[in-house]
């Protein structure tokens, strides 16, 4: 579904000297995603997750190399290809103007639905997601929690086939993120690709049935969490990932 | 793609009606006070051949308003981009640079145009004389698209906020003095009126004065102001797509 070809992107880095130096953030990715799968990216902090996530959903170009969507080269048809993707980044980037369901509007008119379909989809979502008093409240004003599904609410109106989720769970209390993963398979069950990152390692065990795994933007492992584990002689995902990582921060 | 422009120009509406009393009132300070400051007070004492000196800054006073507005309805751009990454919305839409920013500059169109009725009006009760017609609307867009380009084009390249203020510090106000609001560049020495009219603000200024007042179009300075436009546009847009390099 999804064919990642020899790509890197290299971003100019200006270091305190006032000079440039170049900073490899994806080097020399190979691999594929297949449909209807629930893929995890995993990697420590600056591995280059959220990088290939921009990439793979064209909020980035390449240095070199090629992605492909169905044989597509995304470059060709990336209107086209947009409208199946949904994403949900790491850090809330709500429209600050706009209210929650203005915010949910707008991606709703981005997306070209129609108007007599926006306003049932926008309420059928808050409600899904536990959001339905929060129509007319300021976006500044949700909890934290309350954003995180806000941002989800907001990738699914247009009802994606591939949804890229970046570290979707993260500072969640323990009901809502449970919550978060139910949604997550019953939407893999509706037919649709799920690309996951995450630190917490044992929610990728748990939801992915392949997880890639990298280090200074360079893909190091990939396999079902099954699989890798046994290859590592490992007792559980997380233990093959401190293996492949390091110990130690190394920054 | 009008769909797009639509949706990009609906956004902007939404949060103009959000303030739109608010918008209203404090766009009737500024012209208040040059209109008494420069109209009334200083006015009295100054000797035009032709007509007041009230009449003849009203439409310095539009041209520079028209710049000022058009320019900071779209700096906020410069916070989506920077601060809140809520740009990153239109990147993942089906939509086009193009689309995104003629939406923009709509938006700053509008706002341009309102705030420009609120002059005429004030400068009526004042008492200036002049006339208005399509022409004149012409050159009133231009400028905002112009200066919207100019704040567009700053949003999408510098980093700080302290950086876009100075674009209003070296670029804006020196324009809202010397290009022709307040008085006529032929006073200016030969050098300094080279320069000046080298600024699309001084050929909105020259443009939107001969049309009030009922004298002859030059032709040129509508000219000068196309390319301004036009350059901006090309300008913007190649900005607004280099975005996805970062
Ligand atoms: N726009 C950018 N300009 C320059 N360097 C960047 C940019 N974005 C990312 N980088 C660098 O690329 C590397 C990978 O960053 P990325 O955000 O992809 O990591 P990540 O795996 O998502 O990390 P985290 O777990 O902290 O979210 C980092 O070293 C980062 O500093
Ligand atoms: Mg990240």
């Amino acid at each position: 579904m999804i064919e990642i070809k020899n790509l890197v992107k290299i971003f100019p880095h200006r270091n305190a000297n006032k000079n440039y130096t170049l900073k490899t953030a994806v080097d020399n990715l190979n691999l594929s995603i297949r449909r209807n799968e629930i893929f995890g990216v995993l990697g420590k902090n600056g591995a280059g997750k959220t990088t290939l996530i921009r990439l793979l959903t064209m909020q980035l170009s390449p240095t070199s190399g090629n992605i492909f969507y169905d044989n597509e080269p995304v470059e060709k048809n990336s209107a086209k290809i947009k409208r199946l993707i949904g994403v949900v980044p790491q850090h809330i980037n709500f429209d600050q103007e706009l209210n929650v369901g203005e915010n949910l509007e707008l991606h709703a008119r981005l997306f070209g639905i129609e108007k007599n379909l926006r306003r049932k989809k926008i309420s059928d979502l808050l409600e899904y997601l536990e959001l339905g008093d929060c129509v007319n409240e300021n976006v500044r004003k949700l909890s934290g929690g309350m954003k995180r599904r806000l941002l989800i609410a907001r990738a699914l109106i247009h009802e994606p086939q591939i949804l890229f989720l970046d570290e979707p769970t993260v500072a969640l209390d323990p009901q809502v993120r449970r919550k978060i993963w139910s949604l997550i398979e019953d939407l893999q069950k509706k037919g649709a690709t799920i690309i996951l990152t995450t630190h917490y390692i044992e929610e990728a065990e748990k939801l992915c049935q392949r997880v890639a795994i990298l280090k200074t933007g360079k893909l190091i492992a990939l396999d079902t969490p099954k699989n890798l584990c046994e290859k590592f002689a490992a007792k559980n995902l997380e233990e093959v990932f401190i293996k492949l990582t390091g110990q130690k921060e190394q920054i | 793609m009008l769909h797009d422009i639509g949706t990009v120009f609906w956004r902007d509406w939404i949060v103009l009606k959000k303030r739109l009393t608010k918008f209203i009132f404090s766009r009737m300070v500024a012209p208040l006070l040059y209109l008494t400051a420069f109209g009334l007070g200083l006015g009295r004492s100054v000797n035009l051949d032709s007509g007041s000196y009230l009449d003849f800054i009203v439409p310095g006073i539009i041209a520079l308003n028209s710049m000022n507005i058009s320019f900071h309805s779209v700096i906020s751009i410069h916070a989506e981009r920077v601060y809140h990454k809520s740009l990153e919305e239109y990147f993942l839409a089906p939509i086009s640079a193009t689309a995104f920013l003629i939406g923009k500059l709509l938006g700053a169109v509008l706002r341009s145009i309102i705030s420009t009725a609120i002059i005429i009006l004030l400068a009526k009760i004042f008492g200036a004389n002049f006339s208005l017609s399509i022409t004149f609307f012409a050159v009133l867009i231009l400028n905002s698209v112009i200066f919207a380009e100019v704040g567009f084009f700053a949003a999408m390249k510098l980093s700080s906020y302290e950086e876009m203020a100075q674009v209003n510090t070296y670029i804006l106000l020196p324009m809202s003095f010397m290009c022709g609001t307040f008085f006529s560049t032929a006073v200016l020495p030969e050098v300094v009126k080279f320069l000046v009219d080298c600024l699309p603000l001084t050929h909105t200024s020259l443009l939107m004065r001969s049309i009030t007042h009922g004298g002859d179009i030059t032709y040129t300075s509508g000219l000068i102001l196309i390319c301004y436009a036009s350059v901006g546009f090309l300008a913007c847009l190649k900005a607004f797509q280099k975005l996805l390099e970062e």
